[in-house]
C-alpha cells in the first residue's frame, strides 16, 4: 500500500483538482484587474473554466479499471471518484451561470473563487482515502460554503442563514471528527481501506463499532441533510442566495453521499447486518418528515428544502439495499436530482429577481407571464416528483427495484407512499403556476441568456435521463462497481 | 424491417405536443390545426393497422423491438393483439373526437392541444407495449396532463378537488402496481421486463397468490373498480369535455386492459385464486353505480357514474375467466368507451350552451340541438344493451359467461343492473332532450357546431356498426381471449 515513486498517473488523477485551482486563482486576480461592470463576466469564465476541465478530466483522468491509491494512499482514483468529481464540475457550471444574475453574487469574483473552492473540496472528499485528507476535504467544502449561504450583507436572514450553516456544521464536524479519532485510535491506522481489514481481526465489539460508526455518521447526516440532521435546510436555503441553496441542495448534498457510500461499505462490511436496518429508518424517517413539512409550506425555496430532504430519503434506500443495483441506483437518483433541482432552483432565482418574493403566490399567472418557464418548471417538478418522462422517474424505478432485489419491501412500499405525498405539493405547486391568475400576469418575465443557457442544460439533462439512460446507467453501474 | 406503425401511431401525437409548445401562444387556429392533423393521423394509421391485423393467425402482430436497458432486460417493444387493437382504434377515435371537439377553447389553447396530445401518446403506448417498463412509463406520463388540464379548464366549483382526487387516486394505483411488477421482475428470474417472456415465467402458487391482488387491484384504480371508484365521477365531472371523454372512455380502459395484460395474463393462478373477490366487487359496481346514476340530480354526474357500472361490466367478464366473459369485456371496453364519449360531448354540449347541468332546469333540448340529442339517444341504447347497437354485443356475451362460469345470483343481480340503467338513461332523455323547452334557453341556446356533429355522427356510427355487424371486431377480441384462456389454462 506504500506510495510508489512520483509518476505521471498521480498528476492525471489529479488533473481535476489542479484545473479548480488554478481557475480560483484566476477568478481571483481577474476580479482585481476587472472594472466593476466587467466583472459579470467572471460569470462566463468560471462556467466556461468548469466545462473545460470536465472536458480535460474526461479525456485524461478516465481511471483504469483497477483503482490505485494516489499520493501516500491520500486519494483513491477510482470509477466512482470520477464520475462524482464529473457530477460536482457540472453542477458547480450551472450554478456559476445562475449566479450571474442573482445579486449580490453576480459582480463578486469572491463569490465565484469560494465556489471553485467548494468545488475543489468535494472533488477531494469523493475520492479520499484517508481519514485526514477527507476531513480536511470536508471542512474544504463546508467553510467556503458557510460563506456563501451568508453572502447578502446586510441581510438577517442570509447572516442567520451562513451562521446557523456554520454552528450546525461545526458541531456536526466536531462529533464527526471524534469518531475518526476512535478509529484512529482502534486501528492505528488513517487509511480508509486498511482500517476494515484491522478493525476485524481486533475483535472490537460490535457495540464499540457501532458506536463509532453512529459518531461518523452524525456528519455524513448533516451532509445529506437526513433526519434528525435536517434542522439546519430549509432555514439556510432560505435565507441564502438561491443559486447558492441550489448548489447546496444537490452538487454538496452529492459529495455527503459519496462519502457515505465509500466509508460505510469499505470501512464497515462487518456490522452491516446492524447498519442498514439503521439506514433504513434513517432513510424512511427523512422521506417522512421532508415530505410532511413540505405540505404546509408556503414558500417555495422552504418547499423545495423540504423536498430536498425527502429526495436524500430515497437515495438513501439505495444505500441501504447495499448491493450493486442499489449504489447504481442511488448514483443514478442522485444526477437525475441534480439536474432537476438545479432546474427548479433556477426557476425560483428567476422569479426570485423578478418579483422580489419566493412565496408561492408570486407563481400566480407565472404560465401566461413566461409560459417557457413554467414549463420548465413543469418537467423540474415532475422529475422531482418520479414523473416520466424525466429522468426521477427511472431513479425512482431503480432504488425501488434495489430495495426490493435486497428484500427490504417495506422500504419500497414505503418510499412509494412517501413519492404520493411528494407528488400532491408538486402538483400545488404547478397549480398556482397555471391555474391561479395574478395582476402582473401581462409583464412578462426577463430572461437572461446565462440562465436560458443553464436551464436548458438541465431540461436536456432531465429528458436524456429519463428516455435515452443506458449510457448513464452504465457509468453508474461502474462508479458502483469500484465499491464492491 | 417493416415500417414501425406503432411507433408512428404512439409518437405522432407526442411530436405534434412539441411542436406545439414551441409555437407562439398567439397563433390560436394553428395550433388546433397542428393537433387535429397529429389526431387524424394516428386515426388513420389506427384504422388501417385495425383493418391489416390478420385475424386467422392471431397472437401479437406490428411487433416492433428495440434494446433500451439491456443490462436490466428494459426494451423498447411494441405490437398488438385481438385485445389491444380495438382499444387503439378506440384511442385514436376519441382523440380526434376530443380534439375536434374542444375547438372552442380560447384560454391557452396551446397548452390545452399539448397536454392532449401527450395524453394521447400515454394512452396509445400503454395499449401498444409488450414491455413491462414501457407500459409504467406511458402509463404514468399521463399524470400531468390529466391534472393540469382538469384544473386549468375544467368546471371551475370542483376542478381543484376533483383533478387533485383523480390524480392521486390513479398515481397510487399505479404505483401499488408497480411494486407487485418490479416483484415478479426479480421473483421471476429472467432479469427481463419482456411481457410475453414473463407469460412463461411459471411464478409459483403463493407468490402469485400474494403478489395478485397488488398488481390487479393497483391497476383496476383506473378501471374504477368498487370501492376505490370514487375518482371516477367526481374526476369526470370535473373536467373539460374532452379530458372527460379521454378519461372515462379511454383511460379507464387503460387501466382495465393493464389489469388483464399484467395481472391476469401474468399471474394466471393468481387470478383464480382471486376471482371470487373480483367477482364481488364489480358485481357491486354494477348495481351501486347504477343506482347512484339514477339518483343525481346533474348532468354530467349521472354519466360519470354510469361510467363506474358499466366498467363494473368489463370487470366482471373479466372475473368470469371464460371465453364468453372475456370477449364481451374486450368488447364492452370498446363500447363504453365510445359510448360514454359521446355521453360526455353531448353533455358538454349541452352545457356550453345553457350554462347549467341541473336536470330539472333542463328540457326540451332536442328541439334546440338534434344531433346532440339523437346521438344521446343511441348512447342510451348501447347503455341499455340494445340489441342492434353495440352494447348489446358486448353486454350479451358478459351475462353468458357469468351465467355459466358463477353462481346464478351474480348474473340476476347484473341483468337487474341493466333494468335500472334502462330507468336512469330514460328518466334523463325524457327530462333534458323532451319535455318543456325552458323560456330562458328559447333565445340563447343554439344548434352545436360542424365539428360538434362530425365527432357525434363518427361515434354514433361506430356504435351502430357494431351492433349490427359484430364480425367486425368479435372474432378479433376472441382470437386475443384464446390466448389469455391457453395461459390460464396452462398454469
Amino acid at each position: 500500500m506504500a506510495a510508489g515513486p512520483f509518476n505521471a498517473t498521480m498528476i492525471l488523477a489529479i488533473l481535476p483538482q489542479i484545473g479548480l485551482l488554478a481557475l480560483g486563482v484566476l477568478v481571483s486576480i481577474l476580479d482585481l484587474l476587472w472594472k466593476e461592470n466587467q466583472k459579470r463576466n467572471l460569470g462566463w469564465l468560471t462556467a466556461s473554466g468548469l466545462a473545460l476541465i470536465m472536458v480535460l478530466a474526461g479525456v485524461f483522468t478516465a481511471p483504469a479499471a483497477q483503482p490505485v491509491l494516489v499520493f501516500g494512499g491520500m486519494l483513491r482514483h477510482d470509477w466512482l471518484s470520477f464520475v462524482f468529481q464529473m457530477i460536482f464540475l457540472f453542477g458547480a457550471a450551472l450554478t456559476a451561470l445562475f449566479a450571474m444574475d442573482s445579486e449580490p453574487l453576480s459582480r463578486k469574483g469572491e463569490a465565484y473563487m469560494l465556489l471553485v473552492a467548494a468545488t475543489l473540496g468535494m472533488t477531494l472528499m469523493a475520492s479520499a482515502a484517508d481519514l485526514i485528507m477527507l476531513f480536511l476535504a470536508i471542512e474544504m467544502t463546508s467553510i467556503p460554503l458557510y460563506i456563501l449561504a451568508g453572502f447578502i450583507v446586510g441581510d438577517n436572514k442570509s447572516t442567520e442563514s451562513g451562521f446557523k450553516y456554520l454552528l450546525f456544521g461545526a458541531t456536526t464536524s466536531a462529533v464527526m471528527l471524534y469518531g475518526f479519532s476512535l478509529l484512529y485510535g482502534f486501528a492505528g491506522t488513517t487509511q480508509i481501506y486498511q482500517l476494515a481489514g484491522i478493525l476485524q481481526q481486533g475483535q472490537f465489539s460490535t457495540f464499540t463499532l457501532i458506536a463509532v460508526l453512529m459518531l461518523v455518521l452524525v456528519g455524513f447526516s448533516f451532509k445529506v441533510s437526513a433526519v434528525p440532521f435536517h434542522f439546519w435546510a430549509p432555514d439556510v436555503y432560505e435565507g441564502s442566495p438561491t443559486p447558492i441553496a441550489g448548489f447546496l441542495s444537490t452538487a454538496s448534498k452529492a459529495a455527503g453521499f459519496a462519502v457515505l457510500m465509500r466509508f460505510l461499505l469499505v470501512v464497515f462490511p462487518m456490522t452491516e447486518h446492524y447498519w442498514i436496518p439503521l439506514l433504513a429508518v434513517i432513510s424512511t424517517a427523512t422521506m417522512i418528515v421532508g415530505n410532511t413539512l413540505a405540505l404546509a409550506q408556503k414558500n417555495v425555496k422552504r418547499l423545495l428544502a423540504y423536498s430536498s430532504i425527502a429526495q436524500a430519503g430515497y437515495m438513501l434506500i439505495g444505500v441501504a439495499s447495499v448491493s450493486p443495483l442499489g449504489i447504481t441506483a442511488s448514483v443514478f437518483y442522485l444526477t437525475a436530482y441534480l439536474v432537476t433541482n438545479l432546474a427548479a432552483f433556477g426557476v425560483v432565482t428567476i422569479v426570485g429577481r423578478s418579483t422580489g418574493s419566493d412565496e408561492l403566490s408570486a407563481y400566480a399567472g407565472l404560465s401566461r407571464r413566461a409560459p417557457g418557464l413554467a414549463m420548465v418548471f413543469l418537467v423540474a417538478l415532475l422529475s422531482l416528483g418520479g414523473i416520466p418522462p424525466f429522468g426521477g422517474f427511472v431513479g425512482k424505478i431503480l432504488v425501488f427495484a434495489a430495495a426490493i432485489n435486497s428484500n427490504l419491501i417495506w422500504l419500497a412500499v414505503l418510499g412509494i407512499l412517501n413519492s404520493i405525498i411528494a407528488l400532491y405539493y408538486y402538483l400545488m405547486v404547478l397549480k398556482v403556476v397555471y391555474l391561479y391568475r395574478s395582476e402582473d400576469e401581462n409583464r412578462p418575465l426577463a430572461i437572461p441568456r446565462s440562465w436560458a443557457i443553464a436551464m436548458g442544460l438541465c431540461v436536456v439533462g432531465i429528458l436524456l435521463l429519463g428516455t435515452v439512460f443506458g449510457p448513464w446507467y452504465q457509468w453508474s453501474v461502474t462508479a458502483a462497481s469500484s465499491l464492491f | 424491417m417493416q415500417f414501425p406503425i406503432l411507433s408512428v401511431i404512439v409518437f405522432t401525437p407526442l411530436l405534434a405536443g412539441l411542436l406545439i409548445v414551441l409555437m407562439p401562444p398567439a397563433r390560436k387556429t394553428e395550433v388546433k390545426v397542428i393537433a387535429l392533423a397529429a389526431a387524424s393521423v394516428s386515426l388513420l394509421l389506427a384504422i388501417w393497422t385495425y383493418f391489416s391485423y390478420n385475424v386467422s393467425a392471431g397472437g401479437y402482430q406490428f411487433v416492433e423491438r428495440l434494446p433500451w436497458l439491456p443490462q436490466l432486460g428494459i426494451s423498447y417493444a411494441m405490437g398488438v393483439d385481438g385485445i389491444s387493437m380495438p382499444l387503439v382504434l378506440l384511442a385514436g377515435v376519441v382523440v380526434f373526437c376530443g380534439a375536434l371537439i374542444s375547438w372552442g377553447i380560447d384560454d391557452r389553447p396551446r397548452e390545452f392541444y399539448a397536454f392532449l396530445m401527450f395524453l394521447a401518446t400515454s394512452v396509445f403506448g400503454v395499449f401498444v407495449s409488450l414491455d413491462l417498463f414501457q407500459l409504467f412509463f406511458f402509463f404514468e406520463i399521463a399524470v400531468f396532463p390529466k391534472y393540469l388540464m382538469i384544473v386549468v379548464w375544467g368546471y371551475p366549483k370542483t376542478r381543484e378537488y376533483g383533478a387533485m382526487k383523480l390524480t392521486l387516486y390513479l398515481f397510487i394505483g399505479s404505483v401499488v402496481a408497480l411494486i407487485g411488477a418490479l416483484a415478479m421482475y426479480f421473483a421471476s428470474g429472467l432479469h427481463t421486463f419482456d411481457l410475453i417472456a414473463l407469460e412463461k415465467a411459471n411464478f409459483s402458487a403463493s407468490f402469485q397468490y400474494i403478489w395478485f391482488p397488488v398488481v390487479f387491484f393497483g391497476f383496476a384504480i383506473l378501471g374504477g373498480i368498487f370501492p376505490f371508484h370514487s375518482w371516477a365521477p367526481d374526476g369526470h365531472v370535473a373536467a373539460p369535455t374532452a379530458v372527460s371523454m379521454l378519461l372515462a372512455g379511454v383511460e379507464m380502459k387503460v387501466g382495465a386492459f393493464a389489469a388483464l395484460r399484467v395481472a391476469i395474463m401474468l399471474l394466471p393462478q393468481g387470478a383464480r385464486d382471486w376471482a371470487w373477490l373480483i367477482l364481488i366487487l364489480a358485481t357491486v359496481n354494477v348495481i351501486y353505480g347504477a343506482f347512484i346514476a339514477m339518483i343525481q340530480t346533474d348532468f354530467k354526474y349521472v354519466i360519470g357514474f354510469s361510467s363506474v357500472s358499466h366498467m363494473g361490466l368489463v370487470l366482471l367478464g373479466f372475473a368470469t375467466l371464460s371465453a364468453e366473459g372475456l370477449t364481451g369485456a374486450g368488447m364492452q371496453m370498446f363500447s363504453h368507451g365510445i359510448m360514454t364519449a359521446l355521453f360526455f360531448a353531448v353533455v358538454g354540449m349541452a352545457y356550453d350552451r345553457t350554462h347549467t347541468r341541473d336536470i330539472s332546469k333542463l328540457g326540451g333540448l332536442i328541439k334546440k340541438m338534434p344531433w346532440a340529442g339523437v346521438g344521446f339517444i343511441i348512447g342510451g341504447l348501447v347503455s341499455m344493451g340494445m340489441p342492434g347497437f353495440s352494447g348489446f354485443t358486448a353486454e350479451f356475451p358478459i351475462f353468458m359467461g357469468i351465467w355459466r362460469s358463477t353462481p346464478p345470483i351474480f348474473a340476476i343481480i347484473a341483468v337487474v343492473g341493466v333494468v335500472i340503467t334502462a330507468a336512469y338513461i330514460l328518466r334523463v332523455v325524457s327530462k333534458v332532450f323532451f319535455g318543456e323547452l325552458s323560456p330562458e334557453f328559447e333565445q340563447g341556446v343554439g344548434d352545436v357546431t360542424v365539428l360538434d356533429k362530425v365527432a357525434i355522427g363518427l361515434l354514433s356510427v361506430l356504435m351502430i356498426a357494431l351492433g349490427v355487424l359484430p364480425s367486425l371486431m368479435v372474432p378479433m377480441v376472441q382470437s386475443g381471449v384464446e390466448h389469455v384462456l391457453r395461459l390460464l389454462g396452462g398454469a
